[in-house]
């Protein structure tokens, strides 16, 4: 199955949760934020959100800005 | 002397408010945070690129610091809100600015989506500070909407030319009982004491701090302009007049 990951495909294993992709991709996940089918996805449901075959996923973080 | 400014339930203590944008390195962030004495820190969010090692903003902001996460690249009102509930899930607090552009050329604000942002996030529980051009009528309805303060530019984002809009920025100040913050345009810190001796509650500076010779010291300098600004509003300033009025005694020549 895959996912549209911030714009582009991203092949992923069945039954990946929100938090098993930021940790299989590295990322600190204090210091992102998810947007799941264009809802914000809080992080307290990020352990127990799977992923299903072509959801949309925005991942983000604070970059500089004025 | 008591001179509180408080914004969104919060005593701020320095008026000066920095952006984190366009410096060369990351890493002198922090020691220009101190220098500035900023409290109010903003920052953008965007798209993670898997493919470079751009670094987190969180990493070089104090955590006593107050965030405010702007809702660039917001073309309407309803990209501004989703922006902002992102950024409000990261944890980081409720403040947000708002900043809806759709012109690419000057980057002037869209104020009629920026009431629009205004009334649906301070709705939502957020401290909302809006982004604006300065036009009194705009300003009315943000404070109508909800907002915490207003946000008028004194020139373009980026441009470091400085209080151009004074004459409407004054009218604002003078009409809109919300505190209002110069955002956008500074260049030099003589025009943020410019800004604070008409009454400004606070700056926000972002390139001129950032694109300085020495950005740490630069912020020094804003911050010691923000205060002298504001003490000379505070004080009242001395009337001008079109002819001189000698400052000596007029009699007792040798």
């Amino acid at each position: 199955m895959y996912l549209i990951l911030n714009g582009s495909k991203k092949e992923i294993a069945e039954k990946t949760t929100i938090k098993e992709l930021l940790l299989q991709m590295g990322l600190e996940p204090e210091k992102v934020v998810v947007e799941h089918n264009y809802n914000v996805a809080a992080k307290e449901y990020w352990d127990n959100t799977v992923l299903k075959d072509k959801d949309k996923l925005e991942i983000l973080k604070f970059v500089g800005g004025g | 002397m008591k001179d509180k400014l408080v914004i969104g339930g919060r005593e701020l203590k320095n008026r000066l408010f920095i952006g984190t944008g366009k410096f060369s390195n990351n890493r002198i962030i922090p020691d220009v945070i101190k220098k500035s004495g900023a409290e109010v820190i903003t920052v953008a969010l965007r798209r993670i690129d898997f493919g470079s090692a751009e670094e987190n903003m969180l990493n070089y902001i104090p955590e006593d610091c107050i965030l405010m996460p702007n809702t660039s690249g917001a073309r309407n009102a309803d990209e501004a809100v989703r922006i902002a509930k992102l950024a409000r899930a990261s944890g980081c607090g409720n403040w947000i600015k708002i900043e809806v552009i759709s012109d690419n050329k000057y980057l002037l604000p869209d104020n009629f989506e920026t009431v629009k942002a205004t009334e649906i996030l301070a709705k939502d529980g957020f401290v909302v500070l809006p982004y604006m051009s300065p036009d009194l009528m705009a300003a009315k309805r943000i404070k109508e909407a909800g907002a915490a303060a207003v946000m008028p530019l004194g020139a373009p984002i980026g441009t470091n030319k400085g209080l151009k809009t004074k004459e409407l920025v004054k009218i604002i100040v003078d009409e809109i009982s919300l505190p209002v913050i110069v955002d956008a345009g500074l260049g030099k810190p003589s025009e943020a004491a410019e800004c604070m001796e008409i009454g400004v509650a606070a700056v926000l500076v972002n390139t001129a701090i950032a694109t300085a010779g020495n950005p740490a010291v630069m912020a020094e300098a804003f911050k010691l302009a923000v205060k002298a600004g504001r003490k000379a509003y505070l004080s009242g300033c001395g009337t001008t007049n079109e002819f001189a009025n000698a400052s000596s005694p007029l009699t007792g020549f040798l």
